[in-house]
């Protein structure tokens, strides 16, 4: 109750803020413009247009996680709803010849998305917390299940397609290569983050935080915390919506599997993984999670479990997710006191990737055992050969993985203490308040 | 129909046990502890397994006492050093690890494992029929899967009601505070009640085994399910999730057996229905639907009821 003065309107930001504002935007958008100019081949292409969907998937999911403190089990639902309506619509439009172009076509995804979002929201944003979180899996594992018997519509387990070169073309462009696709896509992410960062600066986003942090205040001012978070559910449908439409056209095709709970669970991970407390959280998510989830697949055929133990680590130890790792440093940078805690990284660093090498050896030669004990036992993972039938190799797991453990453990303490002195260093310089 | 009927509550029921020896431990955990174990249905896989390979090893009765410790002491573990170590980061954070656990138990069991199903039998001092009533046999197993989940059933009910420790957990599952203020030790009674819980779901997997199908699926198909009866009971009530486990193990279970579509019982009233995308609607049949009847369920009650059939806090 210390900071009244924060009640009061933020100073109008000078000339300079602005511009590092807008600048920001800006080197976005010449980013996105510039990046298939310095990595061309069709691969790179792909893996851009994949995370710029993630990225407005994640986002439109942390206008539910992050900002109004609603974990939802089940956001597929409004993402695979908008991918199927806009295959039916691609379909439709390309029969009829009707004269919308396909870099319009992702509204009707998000449309879709917000319409689902009013229907089913008004039950689901009742109440927060557990029972929130138990409806929107309930719900989701209905409309998934219901995707497969209304097969007319949903095309069972294969799924329907279409052809997005067949709709009404707009200067010529037929949206038949790849690159003419990442081109609609990075726009439509750049437009759909705008966007969403223009909402968290609204009043609605600032009382949708307020429902986050104590509902029961809000209601003593005046507003609905259902209302608040059942708009914040809309809008979140809504960008869920448009992130699907753009993986159905990136795809050609929309299947049951966009609004299954992997796809939920998916975006549940990338979203925390980044870091739900800052609006970039999510972003460095997509970015992170896409990456891993296509390298981690080519270097061991076990990815799925290192993707679990990696979700798991960043709950037990950087609830924060990266981003809030990453920003933990800011006051220290601010006061200059950064120097301190470094060289006790290091230092814990070299335990803690021996811990881990153990730990990848010992799962590699367990699933080798498990899986493929009858084939040839020179094994390779992550790029290194080696033997997994041989006992020293077994050894030398078990002395990094335990004996890693046992030293991480003295040199993370240290680290705790360099950063408690780091802290102080920067509190005694007034950079924490 | 007699026969269906009898049959069916007969299947019905003994699904229903199974459901609530899980839906007891979820709710007791969820009560106590206020976070709603994701993972739970990750026990009763990782039960099913351990029993799996166990009877392969020893037998089936050594396996149907050590499975559940082994997942128990498991279970324990997880609750003393992971979900302890979350708790200072809020609800949110403990049942997304939770979450991720599910994930990371269904991953490992699919590597040592397989994805297919396992061969885990009926074991041959079981497998027999135990009566037959209208030309149905049925099996022996059955009886000994309702037999076992009523008895710990009745143990439960024992223990909670009439024992000392019981006394304790029925304090905490309102007034953790206070049990707390009043010298018991809170995490130890956490970490017991968490282990207890898990072994009871463990116990559901070993016998429901080699009656169900033992996949390394089978966890996330029954824990939406689980989910639906604890909250359609109302989240911490046992009684409530032992009604909403009976309900849903019936209304499944007839679902199933039961073959009519709106187009078998309005049929001749318009046919030009079945040329449309309605088609699908109007030709499906209940047992299609089964699946989705928990779901169905579940909005109703939220709609109508929010606290649950039984419960009495609206969280």
């Amino acid at each position: 109750m210390t900071e009244t003065t924060s009640s009061v309107a933020p100073p109008v930001p000078a000339a300079a803020e602005k511009l590092k504002f807008y600048g920001l935007w800006l080197a976005a958008a010449i980013v996105l413009l510039l990046l298939p100019k310095l990595f061309s081949s069709g691969g790179s292409l792909t893996t851009f247009s994949l995370i710029g969907i993630s990225i407005v998937f994640s986002l439109s999911y942390n206008i539910l996680l992050g900002q109004t403190g609603m974990l939802s089990f089940g956001h597929a639902v409004y993402y695979g709803l908008g991918g199927f309506l806009v295959i039916h619509a691609i379909n439709i439009i390309g029969a009829n010849k009707l004269p919308i172009p396909l870099p319009l076509v992702p509204l009707i995804g998000g449309l879709t998305g917000l319409l689902f979002a009013v229907l089913l929201g008004w039950v689901s944003t009742q109440r927060s917390g557990t029972a929130f979180a138990m409806i929107s899996l309930g719900l989701a594992e209905l409309v998934a299940s219901s995707a497969l018997i209304l097969r007319t519509f949903f095309g069972g387990e294969a799924g329907i397609s279409a052809n997005r070169t067949k709709v009404f073309r707009l200067f010529d462009w037929s949206f038949g290569p790849q690159i003419q696709i990442y081109y609609l896509v990075a726009a439509w992410t750049l437009l759909a983050v705008i966007a969403m960062y223009a909402l968290t600066r609204t009043p609605l986003g600032r009382m949708c935080n307020a429902v986050r942090d104590n509902p029961e205040r809000v209601q003593f001012v005046g507003y609905d915390p259902h209302v608040v978070r059942y708009l914040a559910f809309c809008f979140s449908g809504f960008f869920a919506g448009i992130a699907g439409a753009l993986a159905a056209i990136n795809f050609e095709i929309a299947n049951s599997a966009y609004l299954g709970a992997v796809q939920s669970g998916t975006v549940l991970f990338a979203t925390y993984i980044g870091g739900v407390g800052f609006f970039i959280g999510p972003i460095v998510g997509a970015i992170f999670v896409t990456f891993l989830s296509l390298g981690l697949s080519d270097l061991t055929q076990v990815w799925q479990l290192y993707f679990g133990l990696i979700f798991i680590a960043v709950v037990l130890f950087a609830p924060g997710g990266i981003t809030g790792l990453l920003m933990m440093h800011r006051p220290l940078v601010k006061a200059g006191t950064l120097g301190r805690v470094l060289p006790s990284y290091l230092i814990a660093f070299v335990p803690t990737l021996a811990m881990l090498i153990g730990l990848i050896l010992a799962t590699e030669i367990i699933v080798y055992f498990s899986v493929h004990s009858g084939d040839d036992s020179h094994i390779k993972a992550f790029g290194v050969p080696f033997d997994a039938a041989n006992r020293y190799i077994w050894a030398m797991s078990a002395v990094l993985l335990f004996g890693g453990y046992w030293v991480a453990r003295k040199t993370w303490t240290m680290v705790g203490h360099a950063w408690d002195e780091a802290t102080s260093g920067a509190r005694e310089q007034g950079a924490i308040a | 129909m007699l026969e269906l009927i009898v049959i069916s509550t007969l299947n019905g029921v003994l699904f229903g046990m199974l459901l609530f020896l899980m839906a007891s431990g979820l709710t007791v955990i969820f009560s106590m502890l206020g976070v709603l174990n994701f993972a739970h249905a990750s026990f009763y896989m990782l039960g099913a397994f351990f029993g799996f390979q166990i009877s392969r090893w020893f037998g089936f009765w050594p396996a149907l006492v050590i499975a559940p410790l082994l997942a128990g002491a498991i279970g324990a573990a997880v609750e003393r050093y992971g979900l302890r170590r979350v708790h200072k980061n809020g609800h949110v954070a403990e049942l997304l690890f939770t979450f991720g656990l599910a994930f990371a138990i269904e991953e490992v069991v699919q590597i040592i494992w397989g994805k297919s199903p396992v061969d885990f039998r009926v074991p041959p001092s079981l497998d027999f029929s135990a009566f037959t009533i209208f030309s149905t046999n049925y099996p022996a197993y059955k009886m000994f899967m309702l037999l076992v989940s009523i008895l710990i059933f009745a143990a439960l009910l024992v223990t909670l009601k009439k024992t000392r420790i019981g006394l304790i957990v029925q304090a905490a599952l309102t007034h953790p505070h206070m049990v707390g203020h009043l010298g018991h030790n809170v995490g130890r009674i956490f970490m017991l009640v968490f282990g207890v819980g898990t072994a009871l779901a463990a116990v559901a997997g070993v016998i429901a085994g080699p009656a169900l199908v033992t996949q390394a699926n089978m966890a996330g198909l029954l824990g939406p399910i689980l989910f639906v009866v604890v909250v359609v009971g109302g989240l911490g009530s046992l009684p409530g999730a032992f009604v909403a486990s009976l309900l849903i193990g019936l209304v499944q279970t007839f679902a199933v057996s039961m073959n009519g579509s709106l187009s078998g019982a309005f049929g001749p009233l318009s046919p030009d229905y079945a040329a449309t995308w309605l088609a699908d609607i109007w030709n499906v049949t209940i047992a299609q639907i089964a699946p989705i009847m928990p779901y169905v369920l579940l909005v109703l009650i939220l709609i109508f009821r929010p606290m649950g059939l039984l419960g009495t806090r609206d969280t």
